[in-house]
């Protein structure tokens, strides 16, 4: 699972580098978010803008690393989501848990 | 002439595969020249519920044994989608799964409530040693 993790102030930016985020590679996902809890990171934004499928695996590391974040008081939010991959979070009702946001940049905003 | 295909995969019983089924699914639904949906979204779907499918069949049925196989057969025929996906595991019980929490927040258990959402029959029953589950769509 390739990532490219950068900090932005108080915010960790996640950029997913895997056109897909499944059953495979979603189990390693979850533990490198867990590494930033540990590291004591609890403010967090995924960008998903080039992952093209996501599966029902991939959709569980993502709640699994938001209950994570609120359980710490952060927060994690997402961004850059492909039209699929939206519909996605919409056929399972998780874009109403989520706060998903166009750009990176409008997502780390929404932190201050 | 009909559009009619058959396409009859064997691999390992591994998650790295799931990519390769998921693409073969997506490829065939990108041949359907007269389908008269959305063809890219049906070639999600269909690489969708394939991903599901053996994911359920690598992780519940088959229970991770790397000497088992999955088999998976994709068959378009008069305008209906079949997908049969094999495990030689002890099964699932497909009716003791839950419906997903969707006011909670749960890890896991979407897979299945995924399937049932995008096909319009869904069944899981014994054979050859094994189980099948098999899902049908029919494709405008």
């Amino acid at each position: 699972m390739i990532v490219r993790i950068e900090e932005k102030g108080p915010v960790v930016l996640i950029e997913v580098k895997e056109e897909r985020l499944d059953a495979h590679n979603s189990g390693e996902f979850k533990n490198q978010m867990l590494n930033l809890f540990e590291e004591g990171k609890t403010n967090i934004v995924v960008d998903l803008q080039e992952v093209r499928f996501v599966d029902s695996s991939g959709l569980g590391a993502l709640v699994s690393g938001f209950k994570n974040a609120s359980a710490r008081n952060g927060n994690l939010k997402l961004c850059g989501l492909q039209p699929q991959v939206k519909s996605m979070f919409e056929l399972t009702r998780l874009h109403r848990v989520f706060e998903i946001f166009p750009s990176s940049e409008e997502a780390q905003a929404s932190f201050s | 002439m009909k559009d009619s295909i058959e396409v009859d995969i064997k691999v390992p019983n591994q998650t790295r595969y799931l990519s390769l089924i998921g693409k073969i699914g997506e490829d065939i639904a990108r041949t359907l020249k007269r389908y008269k949906g959305d063809r890219e979204e049906l070639a999600y779907h269909i690489n969708l519920v394939l991903t599901e499918a053996m994911t359920n069949a690598i992780r519940h049925a088959n229970e991770d044994d790397p000497q088992k196989m999955v088999h998976i057969t994709i068959t378009i025929l008069d305008k209906v989608l079949n997908i049969r996906v094999y495990d030689q595991g002890q099964g699932f019980d497909i009716s003791a799964l839950p419906q997903p929490n969707f006011t909670g927040l749960d890890d896991h258990g979407r897979g299945i409530f995924i399937i049932r959402a995008l096909m319009d029959r869904v069944s899981y029953y014994q054979s050859n040693g094994g189980h099948v589950l098999e899902m049908e769509k029919v494709l405008s």
